[in-house]
């Protein structure tokens, strides 16, 4: 690949993907290549080629798998240098899973059963700065901010521990299917405040310390 | 010399055990009889190791036992230390018999001649006669072959074994009781104990490595049983669930709708089986609500995508919701689904439920053809009728939100509070309202 290009006139996406499956990552490529702004332009299938492959090709956005070998999503995000952005993509349910690549940097998170133009939109998003929350993430987010926890709270920080009425109801909504234009529909507010919301409940998950999410994301990292 | 006698009698034991218990090569190891054994198997078990007539071991034991009990002790010994055989042949009544005799005399003559040697010996050792009895009827019990339950007893314990095991505990405790009550000269009992304690401790010194072995090779043996069981369990899952799923797909290979259909049956199945821990409570309302999204795809090919914040259980427990606005729930959702993948004309939905404090809501969402909520024809009564009846019977309510061309969401909340008042008021649910 060229070494890091200066940005062509017509802007396009390069993106990495990461997958321990060869059958998915070809799968991938070729639904991202039927979209003309978006440019695979390398691929990883363990934890240390990711790293080294991503540091030099210097993509916009990386595809990046939960659970692979040697640590997973969690052990690339950990590696690699700033630049690229990373977008989640994962067949696993488990909360614990989600939520640590979230906390490790990850700018959202998609199922594998996402459509090809959903996942191109997917990584637009990311690529253009904000935050990817499918359905199911919603779902995690909002039941470690709602729920009640078990063990005593450390001092919450009301900055970053809790969410505003408003970054609820947009979770909710979230967490219900809709986009990002229907949710500014339904609450008569422009998309781009729905995505300054979810860019807030992204970087508050990323960064409270709520118990709920230290838990899970502490007991990815003892594995 | 009235405890002479006894610690002696310790003092006497290793001649023949250790003769005993140095095998010649050529024979291997000792093994007590396992089918054909009388008490422990002992010995017949040393008659086969050596060679000679059962007969003339068991009267050496009894001779032994004369001497101040010492053939009883060896014969402990001998049954703790060695592993059981692997033969089946059952004595015969007569061999059965002439044990049995020889083994009451064996202990008769060892109380006796302690009698006759000392009154004060025979406090002691008739105890110490009864307890042993009674531990070897326990020990026997223990020690059988067999399929084993957890606390070591045969899996399938007959009146037999639970007969003598509580004989034997009674002879335990008569023997223990009869030692503290008849208050013997506390002096000799302290010398007694002293002596048994000393010789106990030896006796667990010598054998350290042995039991340290045995408890490692027992934890090894364990392990490996443990991981291959986890694994046979995992392989026999795998064969009848995605092996089978694997090869219908196969052959549905010309029917995309079939294969799909398939491959989310079996995707559900085996997420629920890998990530939840075998099977949830069906009371759980996500779990419950998770089997209705799957029968729905089952039933009408579609994808139905749960997500679900929050959980509540069916019940009157602490936070429960009752058993009619549960089923009441459930039922709407259900009706919700059915109704978006017949109508709506897409293939995806999803489906959110969220438990607060207060209320619980579930909301059903397509992005299809919608329709005009004022205009509801009469095929569409099942969205009235049961979904907004079932849930405002209960104290909830429907909201039904739908624009033509861009899909419909019908939002169901419950509250849970009302779950406690209408407790009395509602007692039985309609029939309609059964769960499932």
């Amino acid at each position: 690949m060229t070494a890091p290009v200066p940005r062509s006139p017509t802007p396009s996406c390069r993106v990495f993907l990461v997958d321990d499956h060869a059958v998915f990552r070809s799968g991938v490529r070729v639904e991202l290549g039927r979209e003309p702004d978006i440019d695979v332009v390398g691929e990883a299938g363990g934890v240390g080629e990711a790293i080294a492959g991503i540091n030099s090709t210097r993509p916009d956005v990386v595809l990046l798998d939960v659970h692979m070998p040697d640590g997973g999503g969690v052990a690339v995000l950990n590696g690699i240098d700033t630049g690229p952005v990373c977008l989640a993509l994962s067949v696993s349910d488990a909360a614990e899973d989600v939520i640590a690549v979230i906390r490790a940097g990850a700018r959202g998170y998609v199922t594998k059963t996402i459509s090809g133009t959903e996942l191109a939109d997917g990584v637009r998003r990311v690529a253009g700065g904000d935050a990817v929350f499918s359905p199911r993430l919603a779902g995690f987010v909002l039941d470690s901010f709602t729920g009640r926890s078990t063990v005593p709270e450390p001092p919450l920080d009301p900055e970053l521990d809790s969410l505003t009425p408003r970054e609820l109801e947009v979770l909710r909504l979230l967490a219900r299917g809709y986009t990002y234009r229907e949710i500014a529909e339904d609450l008569v507010i422009s998309v781009k405040t729905v995505e300054t919301h979810a860019s807030n409940v992204l970087r508050k998950t990323q960064q409270s310390n709520r118990n709920a999410l230290t838990r899970w994301a502490h007991r990815r990292r003892i594995d | 010399m009235p405890w002479r006698a006894g610690s002696g009698s310790i003092e006497y034991v290793p001649p023949p055990a250790s003769q005993f218990l140095v095998p010649e090569p050529a024979h291997g190891r000792m093994v007590r009889r396992s089918g054909g054994r009388i008490v422990g198997g002992v010995a017949g078990g040393l008659a086969d190791h050596l060679g000679i007539d059962v007969l003339k071991v068991r009267i050496a034991f009894v001779f032994l036992a004369a001497l101040a009990g010492s053939g009883i002790v060896a014969y402990g010994l001998l049954w703790i230390f060695t592993s059981s055989g692997t033969d089946a042949e059952r004595p015969t009544a007569a061999e059965r018999r002439q044990a049995y005799g020889l083994a009451i005399m064996g202990l008769g003559l060892s109380a006796a001649l302690s009698w006759i040697l000392s009154g004060t010996a025979a406090q002691i050792i008739m105890p110490i006669i009864i307890v042993a009895v009674g531990a070897a009827l326990v020990w026997r019990e223990f020690d059988s072959e067999g399929p084993r339950s957890v606390l070591g007893l045969p899996q399938r314990p007959t009146v037999l074994t639970w007969s003598r095991i509580l004989g034997g505990t009674t002879l335990i405790v008569v023997g223990l009781g009869v030692v503290i009550l008849a208050r013997i000269d506390l002096n000799s009992l302290g010398s007694a104990l002293l002596a048994v304690f000393v010789t106990l401790i030896g006796a667990g010194l010598l054998t350290v490595p042995l039991w340290l072995r045995t408890i490692r090779a027992l934890n090894a043996e364990r392990a490996a049983r443990i991981r291959n069981e986890e694994r046979e369990e995992i392989a026999s899952h795998l064969h009848d669930s995605v092996l089978q799923t694997l090869a219908l797909i196969q052959k549905q290979s010309e029917s995309p709708q079939e294969v799909m259909r398939l491959a989310r049956g079996q995707e559900r199945e085996l997420r629920k089986w890998l990530f939840s821990g075998g099977d949830t409570a069906h009371s759980s309302l996500a779990a419950a609500l998770r089997t209705i999204a799957g029968e729905v795809e089952d039933q009408h090919g579609v994808k139905v995508t749960p997500v679900t914040v929050g959980d509540v259980t069916m019940g009157r427990l602490e936070g429960g919701l009752s058993r009619e606005h549960f089923t009441a729930l459930l039922g709407a959702a259900r009706e919700a689904l059915v109704n978006a993948a017949k109508h709506s004309g897409v293939s995806d939905i999803d489906l959110f439920a969220e438990a607060e404090a207060d209320q619980v809501s579930v909301f059903v969402r397509d992005r299809g053809s919608g329709f005009d909520v004022d205009a509801v024809s009469p095929d569409r009564q099942g969205l009235s009728r049961s979904i907004r009846g079932r849930v405002e019977r209960r104290g909830g309510e429907v909201e039904v939100r739908s624009t033509v061309g861009k899909g419909t969401e019908i939002r169901i909340r419950m509250p849970r509070t009302a779950a406690d008042l209408e407790w009395g008021s509602t007692p039985h649910p309609t029939p309609e309202e059964q769960p499932r």
